[in-house]
């Protein structure tokens, strides 16, 4: 206890994040095994892990970058792909454990997602505001129109590649990736515990780089881009990072969600996906890592319960109107005037005892 | 030949309501210096209310375009006044996540009213038909009207802006709101009013289109918006000549992409269109350069 008060409030911070989420697994588990979770919850934990690994890598860009990224879901279907890819090559390579293939499947869909966030973050980030977020949905655009293209299989003799071309040229084999149908007949590894894990994994990195000097220099970019060029910091590098950072999070999650499912569209990680993150992240609050997660794990699990389920067609037009609300309410003048009157007449009438 | 003079006629036509679409997002941009993610989706509601009118009200085909204008420059007005003018004088993320919220807002809100089905829109022409060297070339009636309302549009808009009082007030807030306000310019006014025309032009656009291509869901305005807003950047986004020529290009780039290229790959090229221009030439085609003031 003494140990915990002795530290840096940014440590202290971080082990009681750790210790939530890892409390939070538990209960999960513990209700799990009573039998106490429906099925269709059952079916989301899954999806609920992702969508807490993509707003937590969303809020990196949005809330401490300071930029609005709309194709995140781009990055996504990198991941996913190449991770549904990289796991049935390693199964049909004879690799037989599910976690060495799952873990596997995340590495590479990190790496290949990293790398496409790169190639998109190098000409993108010489932009800014609107135009960032225009051509950051053009690119999430494209890498889907991409991979809907993409045709790819694997047998004896190692992996086959098409673009364009369902005929693959293959000796038996199984085809992986076909065109607009996605990803086929994958073997399902992804598991909760899993998730849980990334979740870990991701909040790690997330936290430990916002509390770095790289992220102090982070956060200085978005707060005056002129002002940190101006005492050296290379504003560019540092926005990269963050980039690269997150579409690399996104990877892993999109790895883990491809594999939760036997089969998954391109589709499935158009625009619409990129703005539910966006509204986890901006709901949860930008810049909290915290508010992103109860945001993404409340806002998916909550049309699965029974009471939200007649509700099920309203669910988008209210995130809409909430969207909207959260925005005026927490940018208008005249309207966070109001919400803090009181506060600032105590703040002020304790100012003038002090005079 | 006559293939390539087909395709070239289409992409004209597409291109057109391209340009009517990219005005809209032109004004705006020029005037309130914010990327309004919501007028896609107002081409869907103008075509919608067309396709209600005639539809279930059995109203003659000109009549629904007087009201789907109507109803979209109120739209465009209440959107303005309830979402954007609160957010004046925030930064921009914040006002271009509250113009996702209402382009989320108007395609739900679609999608409960009208649901998800794909409706056949009825055009609204009654043009036929031109048929040109032997009938090897048809020009649909469709795709006249669409040029020429384009056409006059922008003559329209450019004696509009470049002659009239109002047009110079919006010229004026362009340039800077401030002084402008000092000069006796009712600036919020003028901001409404630029939304109100944008409105009404983006419903123009969205009988056209659907004129043109007969199917209606409350998505169909989304992708139409973005490509628009990637023509106006293209020509240079604030200039009206711009608009036109950007809106013209892409649409002969989309169609011969798909025509020549491959159909599936047509949207990444059309994206890729734009992704080149903000690299090579931010200002657009016929845009300024307006240098970065510390």
């Amino acid at each position: 206890m003494n140990r915990l008060r002795t530290m840096k409030p940014a440590a202290r911070q971080n082990l009681i994040s750790y210790t939530l989420v890892t409390a939070a697994y538990l209960v999960i588990r513990l209700l799990q095994g009573q039998g106490m979770l429906s099925r269709s919850i059952q079916g989301q934990l899954v999806p609920i892990c992702c969508y807490i690994v993509m707003a937590l890598s969303l809020n990196l860009v949005v809330g401490i970058s300071g930029e609005l990224s709309l194709g995140h879901a781009g990055f996504m279907s990198v991941g996913a792909f190449s991770g549904v890819a990289a796991a049935v090559s390693l199964e049909s390579g004879g690799v037989g454990s599910p976690a060495v293939r799952l873990v596997a499947a995340m590495a590479v869909g990190a790496v290949l997602a990293a790398a496409a966030g790169f190639i998109v973050g190098v000409p993108a980030l010489r932009l800014q505001g609107d135009y960032l977020a225009i051509v950051t949905l053009a690119f999430g655009q494209i890498i889907v129109n991409i991979l809907q293209c993409v045709y790819l299989g694997v047998d004896a003799g190692g992996l086959h590649f098409n673009f364009l071309d369902a005929e693959l040229h293959m000796e038996g084999g199984v085809s992986i990736i076909s065109g607009p149908k996605g990803t086929v007949s994958v073997t399902k590894i992804a598991s909760f515990t899993a998730g849980f894990l990334l979740i870990l994994v991701a909040l790690a990195v997330v936290q430990n780089l916002v509390n770095s000097r790289a992220g102090r220099a982070i956060m200085a970019t978005r707060d005056n881009r002129i002002a940190t060029a101006s005492v050296g910091i290379n504003s560019t590098k540092y926005r990269l990072m963050a980039f690269v950072v997150a579409a690399a999070l996104a990877g892993a999650a999109g790895a883990l969600y491809g594999l939760n499912y036997s089969s998954v569209a391109p589709s499935k990680f158009d625009y619409n996906t990129s703005i539910l993150v966006l509204v986890f992240v901006v709901l949860g609050g930008l810049g909290n890592m915290w508010g992103s997660i109860v945001a993404a794990a409340f806002l998916t699990a909550l049309p699965e319960t029974p009471a939200m389920r007649g509700l099920a067609d309203y669910r988008m037009l209210v995130y809409a109107v909430v969207l909207i609300l959260v925005m005026l309410g927490t940018n208008n003048p005249s309207v966070q005037s109001f919400l803090n009157g009181k506060l600032r007449r105590k703040k002020r009438r304790k100012e003038g005892a002090v005079k | 030949m006559m293939t390539f003079l087909t395709y070239l006629v289409s992409g004209v036509s597409l291109g057109s309501v391209y340009a009517i679409i990219a005005l809209g997002y032109t004004m705006v941009y020029g005037i309130a210096k914010m990327l309004n993610f919501a007028h896609g989706d107002v081409i869907m509601v103008g075509a919608y209310i067309s396709f209600c009118t005639t539809s279930y009200l059995h109203l003659p085909a000109w009549l629904s375009v007087v009201f789907a204008v109507a109803v979209c420059t109120a739209l465009g007005v209440v959107i303005e006044g309830l979402a954007y003018k609160p957010l004046r004088q925030a930064g921009s993320l914040a006002v271009l996540i509250t113009a996702i919220g209402v382009s989320y807002f108007l395609q739900n809100a679609a999608q409960l009213i009208w649901t998800s089905n794909t409706k056949v829109f009825t055009s609204v022409v009654g043009l036929p038909s031109v048929r040109l060297f032997g009938g090897r070339l048809t020009i649909t009636g469709e795709t006249i009207v669409t040029v020429l309302a384009c056409l006059l549009i922008m003559a329209g808009l450019t004696f509009f802006t470049g002659g009239t009082k109002l047009g110079k007030a919006m010229r004026a807030c362009s340039e800077d709101k401030a002084a402008a306000q000092l000069m006796g310019i009712n600036v919020n006014a003028t901001i409404s009013m630029t939304f109100a025309i944008g409105s009404a032009l983006a419903a123009v656009a969205g009988v056209l289109l659907c004129s043109s291509y007969n199917t209606l869901i409350p998505t169909a305005g989304a992708m139409p918006g973005i490509k628009a807003f990637t023509a106006a950047v293209f020509g240079g986004i604030g200039s009206i000549p711009g608009a036109l020529l950007g809106g013209l290009l892409l649409g002969i780039i989309e169609i011969f992409a798909s025509a020549y290229l491959s159909s599936e790959l047509s949207l990444a090229i059309v994206f890729g269109v734009l992704i080149v221009v903000l690299l090579v030439k931010p200002s657009g085609l016929l845009g300024r350069y307006v240098p970065e003031k510390v």
